[in-house]
């Protein structure tokens, strides 16, 4: 357990942002792509360490955020039918649809689960052969291998009480569609070391090359976080822009193969919608037609759901980093974690759940203040 | 043609052979007084029990009664480190400690699912019997109830606790002062932790035991060695963060902890690493954390770490008169963050 504590270690992160520091000579804006990394920034602080020139901007990361209000609002209909046991991710079931959440369909009856794993959900299929159960299989690289591993398995064993309410979401398409934006200010990425660790970094080079932007694999912890800020800065300062592994000790450029090959035989690439986004072609996987029978969305009358997101959340705008969330109109009055408008105030790795959560609503004087106490 | 003879004839009455709780033991019937007095009664016995009235009468102490209740719901009912039954006395014995009583009874009524195994409830009874010893208190009176199969979760349990505070002993969040120090008596977060470690689908590789444990011993012990603390609580559901936060909002001042100074098992921080929760914001069942004055502290806690209950006891933060009624954590790194009670139940993440 003993890298826990090793990349928390004060000293070597002062060091780290002192050198930052040393090495910056103008603003730079940086985005961390992944929710983790901005969990990570605010409950250790990273933020207040640097040196007024980094602006940091919290990425579309986070799988809770961007899962369309729509589909979520078909988990709602498929959780609340009789019999059904509807398994999910424990962050999933707070967040918000057109009407309520999982937890609200809970409390009416429905048979709502918190399972760690998808192989959980393929257990409970084999132990109530007589009841539909349902996995909400979502989220990015990072834990689409063991959805899709469960799919797999559900094949082989030819389970036909199993299926899954899939929408997962893709790193690279995301990136892309930020800086092909109008409105982009993002200069260099802090790539999401565990969604690398299993696709490898290799998908990331002809986006460096085609936008000129660094990009840098990073991890969690405050000294990768630092080290992958430093190395951006580095390379931002010296004109260059290249895809730089600060996160060796998980991450290899080709990633885990054995993942990717079981990728490759569920999945396939489709135009997926990002909420507070919208449609970015190419950036999702959907089940393959040989795995259809497992797909939810056949096997329950959900396709005619269709849903709008509350004009007042603004997350779309966060997500893709041209908005501070405690510069939105609601933050902290009609949009808390208590009554989130969005999902970026509900999960733990949501931009405006962080800001909320660890007292980023204090002193809204300028910017940078915002984000000191 | 004999008479028959129906003097050794009995009515069939093998209730206590019973392997499942059924609906008349709570009835208040044969089966209901056969529980009382098979189960509880030998397990908990005292004069004030054993008396068998609507009510227990005990010699009233002199001065101030301090008076608790609180519901037991974990679920599962066993798991590493403790069970229902040490929990359902602890927790009422702690929330008099705290408070500075010293724990004399506690009531105990016990709702039950119909099918409950005898067996389970047997150990239950025991383990709150052994408790119950250890802490010192005596269970005085009780209750069952029975309810239909599918209206209940097997056992649910409700304990009120009676104890006595000494004169001129107050402890409250109004007592505490700018430039006081907050202490806790141990690891944070083990009983949450242990309880998650045990639940559908979750393995870990090592085994993370409950804290569960009374605190009527360490706090009498903390009380003689500093009379003066201003305020204790069991940090239980909302963990250290919600009594925090309870401290500075009652007293108005502001409340600066050293998350490097919180004591957190390894496997407990690997844990709540892995699933994304807060361990400042798990629960314990065997933990004081306590507010006393700054020149208090040292000989507190070198006290308090001779208490095997509190051998890692240490000094966490301090109060001060900056940020009013807000709980400020300083990280490691040389950060800080704002310390918010928690939602509602933490929820693991996705990845």
């Amino acid at each position: 357990m003993k890298y826990l504590s090793e990349f928390r270690n004060g000293e070597l992160a002062r060091q780290l942002a002192a050198e930052i520091r040393s090495i910056i000579t103008r603003p730079w804006a940086i985005m961390e792509v992944c929710g983790g990394q901005t969990h990570s920034i605010l409950r250790n602080g990273i933020d207040q360490l640097l040196p007024p020139e980094v602006e940091l901007i919290h990425g579309p990361g986070c799988p809770v955020c961007v899962t369309p209000v729509e589909l979520i609002d078909k988990a709602l209909a498929i959780a609340a039918i009789p019999d059904v046991i509807f398994c999910s991710f424990g962050d999933m079931l707070r967040v918000p649809g057109s009407s309520g959440d999982l937890f609200t369909v809970k409390s009416r009856g429905g048979d709502v689960r918190i399972v760690y794993s998808p192989l959980d959900a393929i257990q409970l299929a084999k132990t109530h052969p007589t009841r539909p159960v349902v996995f909400f299989g979502i989220g990015f690289e990072t834990t689409a291998p063991a959805n899709a591993m469960a799919i797999h398995q559900a094949w082989r064993l030819g389970l036909t009480n199993f299926s899954v309410l899939v929408s997962h979401v893709l790193v690279p398409p995301a990136i892309d569609a930020i800086m092909r934006s109008p409105t982009n200010r993002v200069q260099a990425f802090l790539a999401a070391g565990h969604v690398c660790s299993v696709m490898g970094y290799h998908q990331y080079v002809p986006l460096a090359e085609r936008h000129r932007v660094p990009i840098v694999v990073t991890g969690f912890e405050p000294l990768d976080i630092l080290d992958g800020i430093r190395r951006a800065v580095r390379q931002l300062e010296a004109g260059i822009h290249t895809v730089e592994n600060a996160y060796p000790r998980v991450v290899t450029r080709e990633g885990n193969q054995a993942a990717q090959a079981m990728l490759a035989e569920v999945f396939e690439e489709t135009d997926r919608t990002w909420r507070g986004i919208g449609v970015i072609p190419q950036s999702g996987w959907k089940l393959r037609d040989k795995y259809w029978d497992f797909d939810a969305e056949r096997r329950f009358p959900v396709a005619g759901i269709r849903s709008q997101e509350s004009p007042r959340c603004r997350s779309g705008e966060v997500l893709q980093g041209t908005l501070k969330p405690h510069q939105c109109d609601a933050f902290g009055t009609a949009c808390t974690p208590r009554t989130p408008l969005g999902a970026t105030m509900v999960s733990n790795e949501g931009a405006c759940a962080a800001y909320y959560n660890y007292g980023r609503l204090l002193d809204l004087g300028t910017e940078r203040t915002a984000c000191r106490l | 043609m004999s008479a028959v003879n129906f003097d050794n004839v009995t009515c069939p009455q093998p209730l206590r052979d019973y392997p499942q709780v059924v609906l008349g033991h709570g009835g208040g019937g044969q089966l209901s007084a056969e529980l009382i007095e098979h189960l509880f009664v030998p397990a908990f016995r005292n004069p004030a029990l054993e008396a068998l009235g609507d009510a227990a009468i005990v010699p009233p102490p002199a001065g101030r009664l301090a008076l608790t209740t609180d519901a037991y719901v974990v679920r599962p009912l066993f798991f590493p480190g403790g069970s229902i039954g040490e929990l359902a006395v602890n927790g009422t014995v702690n929330d008099l400690a705290v408070s500075g009583a010293e724990p004399l009874y506690l009531t105990a009524s016990f709702i039950l699912e119909e099918g409950f195994p005898l067996a389970d409830l047997q150990q239950i009874v025991e383990r709150m019997a052994a408790a119950a010893v250890h802490a010192g208190v005596r269970i005085v009176t009780g209750d069952t109830k029975v309810v239909e199969r599918g209206h209940g979760d097997g056992c649910f349990i409700t304990t009120a606790g009676v104890g006595w505070v000494p004169p001129g002993r107050t402890l409250g969040p109004e007592q505490i002062r700018p430039g006081d120090a907050v202490l806790v008596s141990g690891p944070m977060g083990n009983h949450g932790i242990a309880i998650l470690s045990v639940r559908e689908g979750l393995e870990f590789e090592t085994v993370i035991p409950s804290d569960t444990a009374a605190l009527n011993g360490l706090i009498a012990h903390m009380l003689a060695v500093c009379p003066d603390i201003r305020v204790m609580r069991d940090p239980t559901r909302g963990g250290l963060a919600a009594s925090l936060n309870e401290f500075a909002r009652h007293s108005g001042w502001g409340i600066e902890i050293h998350d490097n100074r919180i004591p957190v098992e390894e496997p407990v921080r690997a844990a709540c690493d892995l699933l994304g929760l807060d361990p400042l914001l798990v629960a314990n069942e065997g933990k004081v954390v306590a507010i006393v004055p700054a020149p208090a502290a040292d000989g507190l806690i070198t006290a308090m770490q001779q208490h095997p209950l509190g051998q890692q006891a240490a000094i966490i933060g301090q109060v001060t008169e900056q940020h009013p009624k807000r709980v400020v954590a300083r990280t490691p790194i040389g950060g800080s963050r704002i310390i918010t009670l928690p939602m509602g139940e933490q929820l693991p993440r996705i990845c």
